[in-house]
C-alpha cells in the first residue's frame, strides 16, 4: 500500500437506466475517481442482499446499487 | 494534376505531402515547374480576383524544398513483362516512372549521350539548370529504369530487335528535334545554324565560344533562347528578325521582355530573303520589309512584302529558329507505323495506340511541337494503355475525355482582399549576359506560403488525400462515383427534412460580424461533447466562460417584413428553454440565462411543466421584441435594446446571444418536387390536407417530417411511422415479396468442450487506445484463466473485424467471446449476431466497456484506467467462464388487431390496419363510431370534417377485415404480444365476447371540461367549443355587435398544468369565420400566450387582418366575466395600456381544457403507464411515440394527449404501422433471458407473481391443488425480481444467475 487509502467500490447497475448512465458520463467525458467497478445486471431489483454482503465480505469499501 | 491539393499543402507548411501530390502524375516538378507555360493558371478563378494564384512558381518552390532522392522508395512487385520506350523525354521517363511503379521492366532508348530530351537539350541552362533535371531522371531510374544511351531507332537497333529481346509493348516518345528550313538560298553555307540544333550544341558544350554577331530568324520560344544563348557564348550583337508585329509574337511575354533587357534586338516586320556569303561562309543576311495585310487561316494578320525594301544584315552566323518536326520518316519505311502528312506520328487521342499492334506513341513525335506538361500528360496516358494492353485489358474503357461542368464552385467572398502575386528575385543583369546561372530564383517561403493561402478553394475538398492517410480504418475512398439506380417500387416516401435559418443577414443582430452572437444549431455543438469546445461551455471570442447568455426567439419565424417565413417553426420555443437548462447544468460558475421571446409555445405533451420548471429554476422569460443587438465598446459584451410590452425601451448587457433560428425548407425541395410530380404550398413545404396528413398531392406519394411543416422529432418520428403505414396500405399484396430471410448456421453444442474463452480488446481508433495502455491490457488478458486467444482490434464493430472475429471463432475453436470496448447496450446486439453466425449461442457472448468507463472518464490517469481495464477485462473473463447457451423460443402471432376506442383515430387505424391485409376489431363504448370529430365543423384549413367523418364511417364498417363492436366495454385481458386474449362486454356487460388477438391499440380519446367559471352553466350565452357553432345560426350570434373568446380556461393552471394545444388555432379559426360573416362584429380573444404553431400561424395573422383584437391576460389577472342584468360584462387587465378595460360581448366562447377520462381502468388490464397530465405515456417520446413499454401495446389519438384532427390520424396511421411490424411476422423470438421456475422447489406461495411487474408468473396447480408458478417467458422482461423474493431459490434468472454475479463480485476485489 502506498500513499493514501484509496476505497474499493462495487456499483451494481440497471442495464436499462443507471448502466446507461454511466455510459452518457463517458459521452460526457466527465471526470470521476478511476476506484470504482460496475456489474451490469438487467434490473436493481435483480440484487439479492447476498450479493452485496459478498462485497463487503471480499474488501469492498463500498457498494452502490443504481437503478 | 491536382494542383489545388499541393497549393493548399504548400500554404499549410507540407511541402513533403505537397510534393507526394506532385509526383503521383508529375516526376519532374523542379523542372516543369520552372519551365511551363502554366496553361492551369488561365483555369484559376483568383484570377477573378485579381491575378491566378503562381501555380507553377508554387510546384517549383516545392521541388526545391524537397529532395526527391530523399523520399522513400515504394515498395514494387516486380512483373515479368519487358517495355521499350524510345525517347528519354518528358513523354517517353514519364510512361517509364507509371510503368516501373507498377512494376513493369522498363528499358529506354535515347539517341542522345545524356536523357531529358527538350527539357535538357533544348531549354537553355539559365532556365533550367541540368542538375535540377539530372536528380529528377536518377529518382526515376533508381525505380529500376534502364536507360541506354547513344541508342537510337532506326539508326542503332529496329522494332523487330527489340521484339526479338522479348520487349511486348513498345512507346514511340522520339520527340521534334529536326528544325524547319527557311528554303532560301545558301541555307547550309558555313555560319547557319539551326535553332533546335544550335541550343542541343550549346547545351552539351560543343558551342562555347562565338565570334561577331548573330542573328536568328523567328518569334518563338526557341528564338528567344537561341537569341539569349549565343549573347552569352559572346556572341557581340545578337539580333533577333521576325516578321509580324511583336502582338503576333508566340514566345511567351516575360522571355521576350527579359531579352530586350538583356539588349537583344528585335527586328518586327522584318523577313529573310537570302544568306549572303563569302567564300561560302556566312557574311551577313538580306531581309525585306513586311507589312500587315489580310487575315491568314491561323486569323493572324498575313505579312506582306514592301516592294523595294530590301536591306542586308551583316552577321557572321544565321541561326533559323522557325519550328521543329519529329525525325520519324524511317518509322514508316521499316516499322509500318503511320505517319501524318507533317511526319507526326498517327495515334489514337483516347489510347495512344498506333496502327500497330503493342506500339503505341506520344509526346512532340506524335503532337508536333508541344508543350513539356502536354508530353507528361501523354506519357502517363500510354503508361495506362501499355499496362491494359499488357494484362489484355480493353484500353478505352472509362477513358474517354469528359468536360466536368464546375458548378459546384464556392462563391468568391465580395471583400476579398486584393494581393499582387508574387514575383521572384532574378539574376542581376550584369551577371546574366555571361552566365548560364539560373536566372529566376525561386519563391521565398514567406512568399510562397501567402500565394499558396490566396487560392479560393473553389472546390472545398482539394482532395490532397490526407484524410486516406489519417483514417486507420481505411474508411475513406476517394474514388467512389455518384451511381443511377432504378428502382421498381410503388410507393415513394420524401422526407428531405429541412433546413436552418442563415440570419447573416439581418444586420441588427450582428451575428455575421460577432463572434459571440451564435445560432441556436451552433450553441447545441457548444454544448456537445463532441463540439468545438469538447461540451466545455466557453464563448467564442475569448473563451471566456459566460455569466449571462440570451435566447432571441423568432429569429426567421413569424416574420414577413425581414424573411418571408410567416409561419412559427414549431420548436424553437422548447429547443431554447432546453438549451438554457442546459447550459445552466453545463455552467461552473452561476449562469444567468434569459429568452426574449413574443409567445411561449410549449404545446407539446409535459412541454408546458418543462417551461414552468425552468422558471422555477430560475431561467427568465422577457416578454418583448428586440431591437438591436450591438457590441459593447471596449469588450466581447453584447447589448440588448428591446421593447417591453407596456412600450419601454430597455437595454441590457451579456456575455453571449445566441438566435433561436426558425425552419425553412430544405434546399432543393423544389426541384425534388417537381421531379415527383407533388405540390408545394406557399412556403414550399409539402402540400398535404387535413384528412391525409402524410399523402402528397400524388397518389402513392408520401411526405413526412419538416418536409411538410415544421415540427419537432415526436411528430416528425410519429409521421414516419404514418408514412410507412399509409404507404402499406397500398401495398399489402407485394407484403413479403422482396424480404431476404436472414439464416444462420446450425448452433455448435459445446455443452462437452472445454471452456476456450477469446478475449478481443478494442482500441476504438485512438478512443481507447489513446488513454488505455491496450497491448498491456491484451498481454494481461492471457494470463486470466481459460483464455485461450486474445487479439487487439482497431475498430472492433468495423465489419472486417466482425467477418474476422467470426473466423478466429472457428479457427480458434473458441466457446465463449469477451470482447473488451464500449457499451453493450449499443454493441452487443452486434456480436451477438455475429456469435450466430459462427454457430455460437448468441449468450455465449460477454462485453466489457473499457471506453465510457475508462478512457473516456479517467483520461488524465492512463495508468488508473489501464488498471481499471485490466479488472475489468478480468470480471467479464471470469463470468464468460460461467455463462451458458440459452434457448431462444418463438410463439406464434395471431394476425388480428384490435382497437380501442371508435372515434376517428380508432377508425383510421383499424382502416390502415386492415389495409394491410389483417383482421381488426373496433371495439367503441358508445353506440356510434366517431367520437369527438362528430362534433367538429372544419378543420383549421376549412375541409368539411362531418363529411370526412361519415365516408370514414363508411369505410370503416364496409371494409371486410374489420368487425365493429359497438356498445362495448374491455372486461379482460390476458395474454402477450402476438397471443393477447380480450374480454369484452355487450350491450352493458350483458353478453360478453372473447377475442384472440396479436396487438392492441388504445385510442380512447378525451373531452373538453366543463367549467365552473366565467359563468358557464348559469348564463346561455356562455358557450365552450361546439356549443358556439351549435348556436352559429340562432339570434343571439348571428346579431351579436361583439364576441369574447377566453383562452386557457382549465389549461396551464395549478390543478391541469398542460397546454390543450387546440384552443389557439380553434378559437382564431372561429374569430376568423364571425369576422368573415360580419366585419363590423367586435371580435376580442383574451389569451396567455397564442400557440398557433406551423403554418396556423397564417391564421393567426389573418384573424389580426381582419381587426380581431387579442387582450394577454396573466394567470394572475383572470378575466373577470359578470352577468350584469342579463347582459355580460368581461373585465380583463391589459398590459399594453396597464389598466382594466370592460367589454360587454353578447356572448362568450371558452377554450376550456382537454382531459382524458377512464383511462386508470384500462391501464391496468393493459399493464400501460399514464402521464402525469392523466394521458397514456409512450415509452419514449421522440424514439417510439406511439408504442407502450409492454410490447404489442400501442397509443394514438387524443388519448396521447389533445391534438388536432390531421396529428391525430397521422398518429393513427402510425400505430397501424407498427403493429403491422409484429401483426406481419409468423412468430416472433422471445428474449432468452428471462426467469424460470424449478417446479420441484416451488411451494406456490405467489411472492413472485407478486413482485412480478410483467405478469409474467403465474400461479398453476400441478395437481390435486398443488399450487405452483409458472413463467410466462414471452412476458418476462428478464428483470430477475422473482429470483430475489423466491424464498426458495426456485425462481431464477437465466444469464445472471446468483454464481454468475457473484463471480464477477469476486473478480472485481480479487485483483
Amino acid at each position: 500500500m502506498s500513499g493514501e487509502h484509496e476505497p474499493k467500490i462495487v456499483a451494481f447497475c440497471c442495464h436499462w437506466c443507471a448502466y446507461a448512465a454511466a455510459d452518457l458520463a463517458g459521452v460526457s467525458r466527465f471526470q470521476y475517481p478511476a476506484n470504482i467497478r460496475v456489474i451490469r445486471v438487467m434490473c436493481s431489483g435483480r440484487i439479492n442482499p447476498n450479493f452485496i454482503l459478498k462485497a463487503f465480505q471480499l474488501g469492498a469499501d463500498g457498494v452502490l446499487v443504481s437503478g | 494534376m491536382n494542383a489545388h491539393a499541393y497549393v493548399a499543402l504548400t500554404g499549410k507548411g507540407k511541402y513533403k505531402e505537397a510534393m507526394d501530390v506532385i509526383l503521383r502524375n508529375l516526376p519532374f516538378p523542379g523542372a516543369i515547374g520552372r519551365i511551363c507555360p502554366h496553361p492551369c493558371e488561365s483555369a484559376c478563378r483568383r484570377g477573378e480576383v485579381e491575378a491566378p494564384v503562381s501555380i507553377c512558381a508554387l510546384k517549383r518552390f516545392v521541388a526545391d524544398q524537397v529532395d526527391i532522392e530523399d523520399l522513400p522508395i515504394p515498395e514494387i512487385e516486380k512483373l515479368d513483362e519487358k517495355v521499350a520506350i524510345i525517347g528519354a523525354g518528358p513523354a517517353g521517363l514519364t510512361a517509364a516512372h507509371s510503368l516501373a511503379l507498377e512494376g513493369y521492366q522498363v528499358t529506354v532508348f535515347e539517341a542522345l549521350p545524356v536523357a531529358g530530351g527538350m527539357l535538357r537539350v533544348g531549354i537553355p541552362d539559365y532556365r533550367l539548370p541540368p542538375e535540377v533535371l539530372e536528380k529528377e531522371i536518377r529518382a526515376v531510374t533508381r525505380l529500376g529504369v534502364e536507360i541506354k544511351f547513344n541508342t537510337a531507332l532506326g539508326r542503332d537497333i529496329t522494332m523487330d530487335e527489340l521484339r526479338a529481346q522479348g520487349f511486348k509493348a513498345i512507346y514511340l516518345a522520339i520527340g521534334a528535334h529536326k528544325s524547319m528550313r527557311l528554303n532560301i538560298d545558301n541555307e547550309d553555307a558555313e555560319g547557319v545554324v539551326h535553332g533546335v540544333d544550335f541550343l542541343r550544341q550549346v547545351n552539351l558544350g560543343e558551342i562555347t565560344k562565338l565570334e561577331g554577331n548573330a542573328v536568328i530568324v523567328g518569334g518563338g520560344d526557341v528564338a528567344i533562347d537561341a537569341a539569349r544563348c549565343a549573347l552569352r557564348v559572346g556572341a557581340e550583337k545578337v539580333s533577333i528578325l521576325y516578321r509580324r508585329s511583336r502582338e503576333e509574337m508566340p514566345a511567351r511575354e516575360n522571355e521576350v521582355e527579359d531579352a530586350l533587357a538583356e539588349d537583344i534586338e528585335i527586328q518586327f516586320l522584318t523577313a529573310p530573303k537570302k544568306v549572303v556569303t563569302t567564300a561560302n561562309k556566312v557574311s551577313g543576311i538580306e531581309c525585306v520589309k513586311m507589312e500587315l495585310g489580310e487575315p491568314d487561316a491561323s486569323g493572324r494578320r498575313r505579312p506582306v512584302e514592301v516592294p523595294s525594301s530590301e536591306f542586308v544584315v551583316e552577321t557572321n552566323l544565321v541561326i533559323p529558329a522557325i519550328g521543329q518536326a519529329p525525325d520519324s520518316s524511317f518509322l514508316a519505311e521499316t516499322a509500318g507505323v503511320a505517319l501524318s502528312p507533317k511526319g507526326t506520328i498517327e495515334a489514337d487521342d483516347v489510347t495512344f495506340a498506333t496502327n500497330v499492334d503493342g506500339v503505341f506513341a506520344g509526346g512532340d513525335g506524335q503532337t508536333g511541337p508541344w508543350i513539356a506538361i502536354g508530353a507528361v500528360a501523354a506519357g502517363k496516358e500510354a503508361a495506362i494503355s501499355i499496362s491494359r494492353y499488357l494484362k489484355g485489358e480493353d484500353l478505352r474503357a472509362g477513358r474517354e475525355h469528359v468536360e466536368v461542368p464546375q458548378e459546384n464552385f464556392r462563391a468568391i467572398p465580395e471583400d476579398i482582399e486584393k494581393r499582387p502575386r508574387a514575383e521572384m528575385a532574378t539574376l542581376p543583369m550584369a551577371e546574366r549576359k555571361t552566365s548560364f546561372v539560373e536566372v529566376e530564383q525561386g519563391l521565398t517561403e514567406e512568399q510562397a506560403k501567402a500565394e499558396a493561402e490566396k487560392c479560393l478553394n473553389c472546390m472545398t475538398c482539394c482532395e490532397c488525400y490526407q484524410c486516406v492517410e489519417a483514417c486507420k480504418a481505411e474508411a475513406i475512398d476517394h474514388s467512389m462515383q455518384p451511381e443511377t439506380v432504378t428502382l421498381d417500387v410503388g410507393s415513394i416516401i420524401a422526407a428531405p427534412g429541412f433546413k436552418s435559418f442563415d440570419p447573416s443577414r439581418f444586420d441588427t443582430y450582428s451575428y455575421a460580424n460577432h463572434p459571440n452572437v451564435i445560432t441556436s444549431m451552433e450553441f447545441e455543438r457548444i454544448l456537445s461533447a463532441g463540439g468545438p469546445f469538447q461540451g466545455h461551455l466557453i464563448r467564442p471570442s475569448d473563451h471566456k466562460e459566460p455569466g449571462k447568455i440570451a435566447w432571441l426567439q423568432c429569429v426567421g419565424s413569424r416574420d414577413i417584413n425581414q424573411c418571408d417565413n410567416g409561419y412559427c417553426s414549431g420548436v424553437c420555443c422548447m429547443y431554447a428553454i432546453k438549451e438554457a437548462v442546459i447550459a445552466r447544468e453545463h455552467s461552473k460558475g452561476p449562469l444567468d440565462t434569459a429568452l426574449f421571446f413574443m409567445d411561449m409555445r410549449t404545446y407539446g405533451k409535459e412541454f408546458e411543466q418543462y417551461y414552468n420548471r425552468a422558471k422555477e429554476g430560475g431561467v427568465r422569460f422577457e416578454r418583448c421584441r428586440v431591437h438591436s443587438i450591438d457590441p459593447v465598446v471596449g469588450s466581447d459584451d453584447l447589448e440588448l435594446r428591446y421593447a417591453t410590452e407596456d412600450g419601454r425601451v430597455e437595454k441590457e448587457n451579456f456575455d453571449m446571444v445566441v438566435l433561436s433560428i426558425g425552419l425553412e425548407p430544405a434546399t432543393g425541395v423544389a426541384e425534388l418536387a417537381e421531379r415527383l410530380g407533388i405540390e408545394l404550398d406557399h412556403y414550399k413545404f409539402a402540400k398535404t390536407s387535413s384528412f391525409a396528413p402524410v399523402s402528397a398531392s400524388c397518389p402513392g406519394i408520401y411526405a413526412c417530417g419538416a418536409f411538410q411543416e415544421p415540427k419537432d422529432i415526436p411528430c416528425s418520428v410519429m409521421e414516419a411511422s404514418a408514412a410507412a403505414g399509409a404507404a402499406a396500405s397500398r401495398l399489402a399484396e407485394a407484403r413479403h415479396t422482396l424480404v431476404k430471410e436472414k439464416t444462420f448456421p446450425e448452433e455448435r453444442d459445446i455443452s462437452a468442450e472445454e471452456t476456450r474463452i477469446g478475449v478481443f480488446v478494442c482500441k476504438c481508433g485512438i478512443n481507447i487506445a489513446g488513454v488505455v495502455d491496450v497491448p498491456k491490457v491484451a498481454e494481461y488478458a492471457e494470463t486470466l484463466p481459460n483464455v485461450v486467444y486474445v487479439q487487439q482490434n482497431l475498430f472492433s464493430c468495423s465489419q472486417d473485424a466482425q467477418d474476422q472475429l467470426c473466423e478466429v471463432i472457428k479457427e480458434q475453436n473458441l466457446n465463449r467471446v469477451v470482447v473488451a470496448s464500449c457499451s453493450a447496450r449499443t454493441h452487443e446486439p452486434l456480436f451477438q449476431e455475429t456469435m450466430r453466425n459462427s454457430g455460437l449461442n448468441k449468450y455465449l457472448f460477454e462485453m466489457t466497456n473499457i471506453r465510457d468507463q475508462c478512457s473516456w472518464v479517467h483520461a488524465n490517469d492512463p495508468d488508473a484506467a489501464t488498471e481499471k481495464a485490466k479488472d475489468l477485462v478480468r470480471m467479464a473473463a471470469s463470468r464468460a467462464s460461467i455463462i451458458e447457451p440459452l434457448p431462444m423460443p418463438s410463439v406464434s402471432v395471431t394476425p388480428v388487431g384490435l382497437v380501442v376506442g371508435g372515434g376517428v383515430a380508432g377508425m383510421v387505424c383499424a382502416l390502415t390496419i386492415a389495409r394491410q391485409g389483417f383482421k381488426v376489431h373496433i371495439v367503441e363504448e358508445k353506440d356510434r363510431l366517431g367520437g369527438q370529430a362528430l362534433k367538429i365543423k372544419n378543420s383549421w384549413k376549412g375541409e368539411s370534417v362531418p363529411e370526412y367523418v361519415s365516408k370514414l364511417v363508411d369505410d370503416v364498417t364496409g371494409h371486410e377485415n374489420v368487425e365493429v363492436h359497438l356498445n362495448a366495454k374491455i372486461k379482460e385481458v390476458s395474454g402477450f404480444v402476438g397471443n393477447f386474449e380480450t374480454t369484452i362486454g355487450l350491450n352493458g356487460a350483458g353478453d360478453a365476447k372473447k377475442i384472440e388477438h396479436g396487438i392492441v391499440v388504445l385510442a380512447t380519446g378525451a373531452h373538453s371540461i366543463k367549467p365552473d367559471e366565467y359563468l358557464y352553466g348559469k348564463n346561455d350565452r356562455v358557450f365552450r367549443w361546439h356549443e358556439l357553432d351549435e348556436a352559429w345560426e340562432s339570434d343571439p350570434v348571428k346579431n351579436a355587435t361583439s364576441a369574447v373568446f377566453i383562452q386557457c380556461v382549465g389549461s396551464r393552471e395549478p390543478e391541469r398544468p398542460h397546454c390543450s394545444k387546440i384552443c389557439c388555432t380553434f378559437s382564431i379559426q372561429k374569430a376568423v369565420e364571425l369576422k368573415k360573416r360580419n366585419p363590423d362584429l367586435n371580435v376580442y380573444i383574451l389569451y396567455r400566450d397564442i400557440r398557433t404553431y406551423g403554418e396556423r400561424e397564417d391564421l393567426y395573422r389573418e384573424a389580426r387582418n381582419r381587426g380581431v383584437i387579442f387582450v394577454r391576460y396573466d394567470l394572475e389577472n383572470k378575466p373577470v366575466v359578470k352577468d350584469d342584468g342579463g347582459a355580460l360584462d368581461v373585465t380583463v387587465m391589459d398590459p399594453v395600456l396597464q389598466r382594466p378595460i370592460i367589454l360587454r360581448p353578447d356572448f362568450i366562447t371558452l377554450a376550456t381544457g382537454i382531459e382524458s377520462h377512464g383511462l386508470e381502468e384500462l391501464a391496468q388490464l393493459f399493464k400501460v403507464p399514464l402521464s402525469q397530465d392523466n394521458f397514456f405515456l409512450e415509452v419514449h417520446m421522440k424514439l417510439r411515440p406511439v408504442d407502450f413499454a409492454v410490447d404489442g401495446a400501442f397509443v394514438c389519438g387524443l388519448a396521447h394527449f389533445p391534438k388536432p384532427i390531421e396529428e391525430s390520424i397521422a398518429q393513427a396511421q402510425a400505430a397501424a404501422a407498427r403493429a403491422a411490424t409484429i401483426l406481419a411476422q409468423k412468430d416472433i423470438e422471445v428474449e432468452g433471458v428471462v426467469s424460470s421456475v424449478d417446479q420441484a422447489l416451488c411451494r406456490g406461495c405467489g411472492k413472485c407473481v407478486d413482485v412480478c411487474p410483467f405478469g409474467a408468473p403465474e400461479l398453476i396447480e400441478l395437481k390435486d391443488g398443488i399450487m405452483v408458478s409458472h413463467v410466462r417467458e414471452a412476458m418476462c422482461k428478464g428483470c430477475g425480481a422473482c429470483a430475489v423474493v423466491c424464498p426458495t431459490g426456485a425462481a431464477a434468472i437465466r444469464h445472471f444467475t446468483d454464481m454468475q454475479v457473484l463471480t464477477m463480485v469476486e473478480a472485481a476485489l480479487g485483483g
